[in-house]
């Protein structure tokens, strides 16, 4: 293919020579020797061309038969393009691959944490959700009753379908409530903190004695088996697979997330016993996703991290997405299962081993501009909305999300984080009428498109409201997906081949690779409105069930 | 605040007038973006929406409309002997193009926006924004002296078996406002080929004005003392009216005869109304592709394979058309127009970016053929564009069949690893 277009243009560029030669032969001159000195010339530039190319050719296999070549250093003789137009990588990045991410965006917003200070909220209630766990049926087997006291680590309930997963209480004290929702399906199991926490006693396991088998039992009995999720689908993993790989990514690029440098800090330990039993349970490795855009070295828990192996991911969000990463480093086929971990859940793995008790401690973020203080919290698993923010401002016609503005999940002032989130993010509800505000908006908003003067600003920070800035229309522009998402995918025509239930098309275009939060920033954008996280897990949801 | 309360105050009711609903919907939602907010997935959206990603490409046109309108005077004068030089008689021409092209603006929306909004009320959707790049295009890739009739008939086959037959905005294989050029094109073709058709007002060979000409206009320039519209000059005998393509068919030194090449790169030629000054359009199309609204892949490769095919044919050289140096093909016809708006149509054009490419490509490629060595079509570009439209969807199904197959391999070399 490219051999036969260097040919055409090549074809194309001798006849015309040939013609403006042919024309000066009517003319003047002694024809022939145009036409000699410049085929001599040409002849020249190739051999020169091809000396270049084999020396170039040479010198890279050079390197990797030396096995210096790991791929950050260019041993050609020619810059690669990508390596003019690409960042320049800070000093601190080296061990692993370094993989460069072009696309995507940034969305920056006002309501960050401004230090690394961690405070102790005063959180009172706690909730398990059952429909965090996709997949789930919806009424689940609840093994206690309201006004039962129970310790940290303690079985709630269990899905009728994988009894062996117990999904533990992360606080110790009284259950208060079983909320049901729609259908009696189970919404909520609500324990009532004490005030000194009480863990459920866990007998110690001896890692390096101990089988596979034995540890998966293990991590089951003391509920550290959900902290793990299983892809496609983003399930609780299956007890009876071994997955390929396991991946972990250190940092989260959506807005306003968490620093994970600051949420390690002293638990590394932890982190560490937990790699070390992920490792135990694959016969792939443990691959974790580091950021290559911080000036500043990650934490060096993560850096100096054992028994796995290290990616650096360089470029705009949804870079720290796991789900980009796995892409990258060893995407998902047809049949494969992976399994993955956020950072924190990580560590309450590592605890169950290192401090002998099921600890669910979260460091989570209370992150956007209606709250008087963002800041960090130490707090556990399941946290109320209403406790976590109290008397940090005034929420009048607001929304509180568990997660972050792209991906998380709407939650009402008496709602619980969700079992997954490490981020509650406040944002003002945009129910208002904007005269043309489509065509000439009264205030900056974020936006990807370039007919707002925001890419001119590349730092500026946004106020973000949830109007939805126009209405759902079909699907029209093209490439703007794709431009938004760092995979070898056409989320467009993966959205499309759902919506018409193209099973085939589905799998082929790679709907195994992809969960929602992959596709966020894809709906963020979006033109014509479409509901794409919907579409996507519709998808995933009927894939699952075909089996 | 006071005209928001008004407005939902008069708000039609959608039960019992679904389709005055639709309408009042169509302009409310014009004047103030809604106050939906968003539910399920995403908490915040992008503040651009379908709207003013249309508007933008209107706006893109603007450029085009007032050369064009001014053109359409411009050629009218050149072809009476009157006012010849460029910038002589400037509101003679502005007012004989506005009496042109003002018709043809309104009909179009009118008669597109009808049916769009008809056909919206029927579904119960809201009223999509397509045509509103639609409409504004339409009378510019039409003849200035085109019958209103077939203008009204033309959009109302592009807009109803072209658009709405396939489910309306985003689902339509035919680019729409080609497809109204075409269907004029091929059902009436005297009032859109030859070479009278170009220069407005001369087909009886006299001028004859109406009553915006003496009346309106003529009433306002005499209270100035500028000079007024006559009636009854007639059109001189060395005038044809022809276009450079149609001359070209004898050589480039035959359209120099009659255009000069500035006059042919800023526009002071015959033609369809938006397509003759180029650095206007390539304005409109540079806004377009700094904001990111139309594809530069398909623009840039369109540009390359209109290059190739012309550099071929130069090698080839077998007739004086052919001959014609490969850069002054672009300083004829509407190669540019085409490029920035016709073939940019993001719903008919391939979505894969590699696609993108190809269909650009081939589109010049044939384009050019068809200009070039068929005599009976003087330009290329409106069937190119409408043959590749139906070929961009299987140029997205081989693009689309390599990423599956670049997995199903990825699958194999990570099972034998």
């Amino acid at each position: 293919m490219k051999n036969g277009i260097t040919k055409l243009a090549f074809l194309i560029f001798f006849l015309n020579f040939a013609h403006s030669v042919t024309a000066q032969s009517s003319g003047e001159g002694d024809p022939s020797n145009y036409f000699i000195v410049s085929l001599i010339a040409v002849a020249a530039i190739i051999l020169i061309a091809v000396i270049l190319m084999i020396s170039d050719n040479l010198m890279r296999i050079e390197a990797k038969q030396l096995g210096v070549d790991d791929g950050i250093v260019n041993y050609g003789l020619f810059p690669k393009i990508n390596d003019i137009f690409r960042s320049k990588l800070p000093k601190h990045v080296k061990g692993g691959k370094v993989f460069f991410l072009k696309r995507g965006h940034n969305i920056l917003l006002e309501g960050k944490p401004s230090g690394n200070n961690i405070e102790d909220a005063q959180v009172s209630t706690f909730a398990l959700q059952p429909p965090n766990f996709i997949g789930m049926s919806p009424i689940p087997k609840v093994v206690v009753e309201k006004g039962d006291e129970v310790k940290a680590g303690d079985v709630l309930f269990f899905d009728k379908k994988r009894p062996e997963i117990k999904y533990v209480s992360p606080v110790s004290g009284e259950v208060i409530a079983v909320n049901r929702g729609a259908k009696r399906s189970i919404a909520e199991v609500v324990v009532l903190k004490d005030k000194e926490m009480k863990y459920r006693d866990v007998k110690p396991f001896d890692l390096e004695k101990g089988s596979r088998e034995d540890l998966v039992a293990y991590l089951l009995e003391y509920g550290a088996w959900s902290m793990i999720q299983q892809r496609p689908y983003n399930i609780v993993a299956e007890p009876g697979v071994t997955p390929k790989n396991i991946f972990i990514s250190t940092f989260d690029s959506a807005p306003l997330a968490p620093d994970n440098n600051t949420v390690v800090a002293g638990r590394g330990k932890a982190f560490q016993k937990g790699l070390d039993i992920l490792n135990k349970l694959t016969d792939g490795k443990v691959y974790l996703g580091l950021d290559a855009n911080s000036k500043h070295a990650p934490s060096e828990v993560f850096t100096n991290a054992k028994g796995v192996e290290k990616n650096w991911f360089n470029g705009p969000h949804p870079s720290g997405n796991v789900g980009v990463q796995i892409h990258h480093t060893a995407s998902i086929s047809a049949g494969d299962k992976v399994w993955t971990l956020g950072v924190q859940e990580v560590i309450t793995i590592g605890a169950l081993f290192t401090e002998g008790r099921y600890n669910s401690e979260r460091i989570v973020t209370l992150a956007g501009k209606e709250l008087d203080i963002p800041k960090y919290v130490k707090t556990y698993q399941g946290a109320n909305v209403k406790d976590l923010t109290a008397d940090n401002g005034s929420f009048e016609n607001v929304r509180f999300i568990s997660g972050d503005v792209l991906s998380g999940q709407s939650k009402s002032e008496n709602g619980f984080l969700n079992f997954f989130d490490d981020q509650l993010t406040v944002v003002k509800e945009g129910d208002y009428y904007e005269m043309f505000g489509w065509l000439l908006p009264l205030k900056p908003r974020p936006s990807v498109s370039r007919t707002f003067p925001n890419f001119l600003f590349p730092n500026q920070k946004f106020t973000a409201d949830t109007n939805a800035h126009g209405e759902k229309r079909a699907f029209v522009m093209t490439g703007q997906y794709e431009s938004m998402l760092p995979m070898d995918i056409f989320p467009q025509h993966l959205m499309k081949s759902i919506i018409v239930n193209d099973f085939e098309r589905m799998e082929g275009l790679g709907i195994y690779e992809l969960s929602e939060e992959d596709v966020a920033l894809c709906e963020f954008a979006c033109t014509s409105k479409q509901p794409l996280q919907k579409i996507l897990r519709e998808g995933l949801d009927v894939m699952r069930e075909q089996g | 605040m006071g005209l928001l309360n008004f407005l939902k105050k008069i708000e039609p009711d959608k039960e019992k007038s679904p389709m005055l609903h639709t309408v009042y919907d169509g302009f409310f939602t014009f004047a103030y973006a809604p106050n939906t907010v968003t539910k399920g997935g995403v908490h915040i959206r992008d503040g651009m929406d379908l709207k003013r990603t249309m508007v933008m490409v209107v706006i893109a046109l603007q450029l085009c409309y007032l050369f064009g309108t001014y053109n359409i005077g411009h050629q009218h004068f050149v072809a009476l002997g009157q006012h010849t030089s460029f910038f002589s008689a400037i509101h003679l021409k502005i007012a004989y193009g506005l009496i042109k092209i003002i018709p043809l603006f309104v009909i179009s929306n009118l008669v597109g926006l009808g049916i769009e909004f008809f056909y919206a009320a029927k579904r119960g959707h809201a009223i999509e924004e397509g045509y509103l790049v639609s409409g504004a295009l339409i009378p510019l890739i039409m003849p200035p002296d085109l019958p209103i009739w077939i203008l009204i008939l033309s959009i109302a086959f592009a807009v109803i078996i072209g658009k709405e037959a396939f489910g309306g905005t985003g689902m339509n294989i035919l680019n729409i406002a080609l497809l109204a050029r075409v269907f004029v094109f091929f059902a009436y073709p005297t009032t859109i080929s030859g070479d009278s058709v170009w220069v407005s007002g001369i087909a009886e060979g006299v001028s004859n004005y109406g009553w915006w000409h003496m009346g309106f206009f003529n009433g306002i320039f005499e209270a100035f003392g500028w000079t007024l519209f006559e009636s009854g000059a007639s059109v001189i005998d060395s005038f044809s009216g022809a276009t450079p393509l149609s001359l070209a068919k004898a050589g480039w030194d035959n359209v120099l005869l009659h255009y000069s090449e500035s006059e042919m790169l800023w526009g002071a030629i015959p033609g369809s109304i938006g397509e003759t000054c180029k650095p206007f359009i390539l304005v409109g199309a540079l806004m377009l592709i700094v904001t990111g609204i139309a594809s530069w892949r398909i623009m840039f490769s369109m540009f390359f394979g209109a290059v190739v095919c012309s550099l071929l044919l130069n090698a080839w050289g077998a007739n004086p058309f052919m001959e014609v140096p490969w850069f002054y093909q672009f300083y004829m016809g509407s190669f540019f127009f085409a490029m920035a708006f016709m073939a940019t149509d993001p719903v008919t054009a391939a979505s894969t970016d590699r696609g993108k490419w190809i269909y650009g490509f081939l589109i010049g490629f044939i384009g050019m053929i068809v200009r070039v060595l068929n005599p009976a079509y003087p330009e290329g570009w409106m069937l190119a564009i409408l043959l590749l439209n139906v070929f961009a969807p299987l140029i997205d199904h081989y693009v689309l069949e390599g990423n599956v197959k670049r997995r199903l391999k990825r699958a194999k070399v990570a099972e034998t690893t």
